[in-house]
Parts: structure tokens; sequence; C-alpha cells
């Protein structure tokens, strides 16, 4: 018995144990918030895009010696903003849009990187996530974004909310349709980089898309989505944490994996009601 | 109800005589001459002397990059009225409802909603969009799209009142979906969804209503419930413009019709509008024709293939 609890509580008798868990939990928050978002709105491929267009920032900084998130933030801002300017203004669609922006700023950062003849093991973490390597400040970081996420989204709930399920009505309505496109872009920008640092790069995306798709599944109204969303969220870390531990995995795959089991359980489980996430002209 | 209005319309046919000119409609309107069908005025609606809810004078209206997608066009739409705006597929309908919304800036002309300019009047105005534009797997509830009629400003952190949950519901109550109003919107049926749309346009208290296609693949029973709550919302006073496809539904049902194909072919009564002159040339082809109100289809099938007509973006 008191082995079992020892193989529950060891693993977070570590600092870098409890900060992997701590930015896990803010990952959490705002995979769950944004992501409730993007899963509704159809933009999963935005989140996965904006993901690899982090690489051009953070091969810029990393080469010039600068803060490697910070780096990363103004990549997924630019590009962000970038995606919502072709979207309102050429006959370029929405995915094409990401895709071309992605590759761009991906290659970009394969191309700064490629001048240095070394791959250094920072660089190797962005891309695959470093959950267990995140520090104190890192962690300060991923607050304040998570602040400016959180707090934005219950700000405008309503608007958000609108200009997601009806933009034509909304725009109507005098809402600022436009801005709370590119406001959402933005959020995605921001939740890509808060958990660019733990997950990485190619895995990013799956934080912000398998726990609100699973919810989904689960419940019919946003709050419901966000809070089980979360629940998910923090229970995958948790058992993607004690996986990294004890079994000696690389962390973020585990914790997407973990997230992906009662994802794959619940779609079996609730198959029968009707595809719910295919996005649909009801009858 | 149809039947009663439709009488009164016999009643009181259009026509120079007894025709009063609303002070702001100006000399736009020269006063026609007398005749079998006489040429309408633009800008006199089919009710003559009620006062205008909605003024469309000489618009010229598109996207940037694009030609025209309407042009020169004037209509006019009295209070209680309800309008069908017809027209083939890119024949600018929507370009015109969102025209009237303030989303499309007018190239040339003006658009005046109960007497002022459309940035003035917003809140008097609410919009339907076609039920294909949404998306009804969003997670929201029958009540939460409701609420959203009643959104009038951008504040932080503001949620809905008290008084906001009261007139959804009542607005609910009036389209009948009451007892639905927690229910998530994708499981309701295809005349729900319209009823719905429009319960979200009355909660706003608009007094002007604009609908894209609110009977498009409806079954005649279920056309029938809504179009019985939209003359319901005329007798109260609301003015409506519909864009449909359902001819037969102008005839019956709408005060005026409005042929549009980019420019105004023909404007009136639907007695009046709906001929196989006007029809043909607002269809580029000869397909329909009226007699005694009823809508009558040459070349079968045809007419339902028009479809959907989504505007440029």
């Amino acid at each position: 018995m008191a082995e079992l609890i020892d193989w529950f509580i060891a693993p977070f008798e570590y600092a870098f144990m409890q900060r992997a868990l701590a930015s896990l939990v803010i990952v959490s928050v705002v995979g769950s918030i944004v992501g409730t978002f993007v899963v509704h709105k159809g933009l999963a491929a935005s989140g996965s895009g904006l993901a690899h267009a982090t690489l051009g920032g953070v091969a810029i900084a990393f080469v010039n010696g600068a803060s490697v998130a910070l780096g990363a933030l103004l990549a997924a801002l630019a590009v962000a903003l970038g995606i919502g300017y072709v979207r309102g203004n050429s006959r370029i669609s929405y995915d094409t849009a990401i895709a071309i922006f992605y590759v761009s700023a991906f290659s970009f950062g394969v191309l700064v990187i490629s001048r240095r003849s070394s791959y250094t093991p920072d660089l190797i973490s962005f891309v695959f996530g470093d959950i267990l390597g995140v520090s104190q400040a890192d962690l300060v970081g991923e607050l304040l974004l998570a602040v400016v996420v959180v707090g934005f989204v219950l700000a405008f709930y309503r608007e958000m909310v609108m200009v997601a399920y009806d933009p034509a009505m909304a725009a109507a309505a005098g809402v600022r349709a436009r801005f709370f496109e590119y406001a959402l872009l933005v959020l995605i920008a921001l939740a890509v980089v808060v958990a660019l640092q733990a997950i990485g790069i190619v895995l990013v995306s799956a934080m912000l898309i398998i726990p609100p798709a699973t919810a989904s599944l689960l419940a019919r109204r946003i709050p419901q989505i966000i809070g089980i969303s979360f629940v998910l969220s923090v229970g995958a870390s948790i058992a993607g944490l004690y996986a990294s531990f004890h079994a000696d995995l690389a962390a973020s795959p585990a914790v997407v994996i973990a997230a992906m089991v009662p994802f794959a359980a619940t779609l079996a489980a609730t198959a029968r009601r009707g595809a719910r996430l295919a996005p649909g002209v009801a009858d | 109800m149809t039947a009663i209005r439709r009488l009164e319309h016999g009643d009181d046919p259009p026509g120079p005589a007894g025709r009063q000119v609303p002070a702001h409609q100006r000399a736009a309107a020269p006063l026609d001459g007398a005749g079998h069908a006489p040429a309408r005025s633009p800008l006199a609606p089919v009710n003559a002397g009620r006062p205008l809810a909605l003024e469309v004078n000489g618009l010229w209206a598109g996207y940037p990059g694009n030609p025209p997608a309407i042009e020169d066009v004037s209509f006019a739409v009295a209070e209680g009225e309800m309008v069908g705006l017809v027209g083939p597929n890119g024949a600018g309908k929507s370009t015109l409802l969102r025209s009237i919304l303030g989303m499309v800036r007018p190239l040339v002309g003006e658009i005046r909603v109960f007497g002022r300019p459309v940035s003035e009047t917003r809140r008097d105005v609410a919009y339907t969009p076609q039920v294909e534009e949404i998306d009804w797997d969003f997670p929201v509830s029958v009540i939460d799209v409701v609420l959203m009629g009643r959104w009038t400003e951008t504040r932080p952190f503001r949620r809905w009142s008290r008084r906001d949950r009261e007139l959804a519901m009542d607005a609910l109550q009036r389209v009948h979906l009451a007892d639905l109003a927690g229910r998530q919107v994708g499981e309701l049926s295809g005349g729900q969804r319209r009823r719905l749309l429009i319960a979200r346009s009355i909660a706003r208290g608009a007094r002007l209503l604009l609908l894209d296609e609110p009977l498009a693949g409806l079954d005649a029973g279920v056309e029938h419930d809504v179009l019985e709550i939209l003359d319901e919302l005329t007798r109260e006073g609301c003015s409506i413009v519909l864009a449909t496809h359902d001819l037969s539904c102008v005839a019956s049902s709408c005060d005026g019709a409005c042929c549009l194909n980019r420019r105004v072919q023909g404007y009136g009564p639907p007695a009046n509008v709906l001929t196989e002159e006007v029809l043909s040339r607002t269809f580029d082809r000869h397909l329909i024709t009226v007699r005694d109100g009823v809508v009558a289809i040459d070349g079968a099938g045809t007419n339902r293939g028009l479809g959907h007509d989504r505007g440029a973006r």
C-alpha cells in the first residue's frame, strides 16, 4: 500500500515535475478555452499551422541570442494577422492561406538554422517539447499570456460566441465581426505559444484540439465543453507525466496519447448518436 | 388572414387615385398616368399613404474589384408590409439586403430606414441569414441564439440581463418554441430553425425584418406556419423584406413583389408584377406564368433547381 502511494507521490517530489504539472495546468486552461472555439470553427489547421510557423521566430531569436519564447510569440502573431488579412482581402481560402504562411515561416526557420553547423538541444526541445525542462521564468511567461487569453474571452464572451456562430448576423447587428475573427486567430497564436515549451511545435495543436473535441462529444454548451475539456486535459497531463516518470517515456507525446485515449473511448461510445464533429449542414 | 389581406388589396387597387406621397419622399415620384397597369413610381410603397419603413433610391452597390451587383435599384416598403424579393441566383438579392443593413456601402444612391440613414438604424433592423449559412452543430442552445438578438453594444464583461432573458423567452413564445429553449440548436427541425431565427429578430425589437430565404426547403405545412408568424408580425406594424425563390408564396402572402435581376424588373402588388413578361425578364427565360395569383411553371422542375443564392462575400 505504501508502495502504491509512493508510486503516485514520488514523481511530484521533484521541483521539475511540479513545474511540469503547473505548466500543463496552464496549458489546459488556455487550450480548453481557445480550443473549444478552434474545434467548433473548424480552425484545427490554423492551430497546427501557427505552431509550425513559430519555428521562423524561434530560429531568428535563437541565432541572435534573444528570447526564444518571444521569437515564437512574434512569429505566431505575425502569421495569425497575415492569415486573417489574406482571408479578408483575397480570394485565397482560409486553409490555403494558413498552409502558405506556415510552410513559408517554417522553411525560413529551417534556413536560418541550417546556417548554423550544429543542431542544439535547445532548439530540438522546441520542436518536440521539453516539459521537464520548464523553468520558473517560462512558467511566469506562460501565466502572463494565459491571463491575457482568459481575460479577453471572459470580457468578450458574448461577441466571441456570436461571431463564431453567425458572423453575418453578428455583423448586421453591429458587432465588429472582423475584429473578433482576427482576435480569435491571435488567441490561437497565444495559446500555441503558451503550450510550445511544454508540448513542442509538432504536437502543440493536440492540446488545442483533442480535449475540446472529446468534450464536444459529451456536452452541448460552450461552458460545459470548456469545463470538461479542462478536466480531460489535466487528467491527460497527469497520466502522461506518470508514464514519463515511471516508464521513462518522452513526456509530451505521452500526454498527447493520454488525451487521445478518452477521445477514442468517447467516440466509440457515442458513435451511434451521429457524427457530432462533422461540420455540417443539417437536413 | 392572408385571404382577408388579399381582399383589402382588391378594394384598394394601386393607382394614382388617392395616393399620398409622404413628405420625405420628395419630388422623385411623379404621379403616373391612368392606365390598365400603371407604371408605378419607384418610391411609392404598395400601400400608398402609410409611413415608410424602407426607401431605396437609385442604389448602385457591389463589392470592391467587381462590377456593381445591383444597378439603379429603387423601391419602398411601407410599415406593416411584407415584400417578397424575387430573382435568380446572382441577381443581387443578398447585396441589396446587405446594403440595407449597412454592411455594403452604396456606390451611388441612398437608403433610408424609417426616414433615417442606415448608419443610425442598426437597432431597428434585424437580419436573418439563410439557414445554410449557420453551423447548426455549434454548441449553443435555442435560448442562447435568441439572446444574441438582444445584443446592442460591445462592453467588456457584459452579460445578458434578466430583461434580455425575459424578452428572449417572449420571442420564443411568439414562435411556439418556448418549450425547446434549452435544446441544442442542432436538435431542431428545419421549420423550427427558421422560427428560431425569426425569434431572434423579434427579440431584437426590430421594426424592419430582412429575411434571406426563410422558406427554402420547407414543406407546405411548415411553410404555412412560418408565414403565419410573419403575417402576425406585419399586422403588428413590422415590415418584412424576404428574399425568396418561392413565387407562389409571394403571390399569395406578400403585399408587394420586387423582381430583381441587377435592376428592378418590376415592383408592385404581386398580381401586377408576377406576370409572364416581368418574370421572364427577371429570370432571363420563359419559364413562369401567373394566372389568378397562381404561379405555373413551364419547364417542370427547372424552377426548383434555382437553389440557394449565396451572395459574394
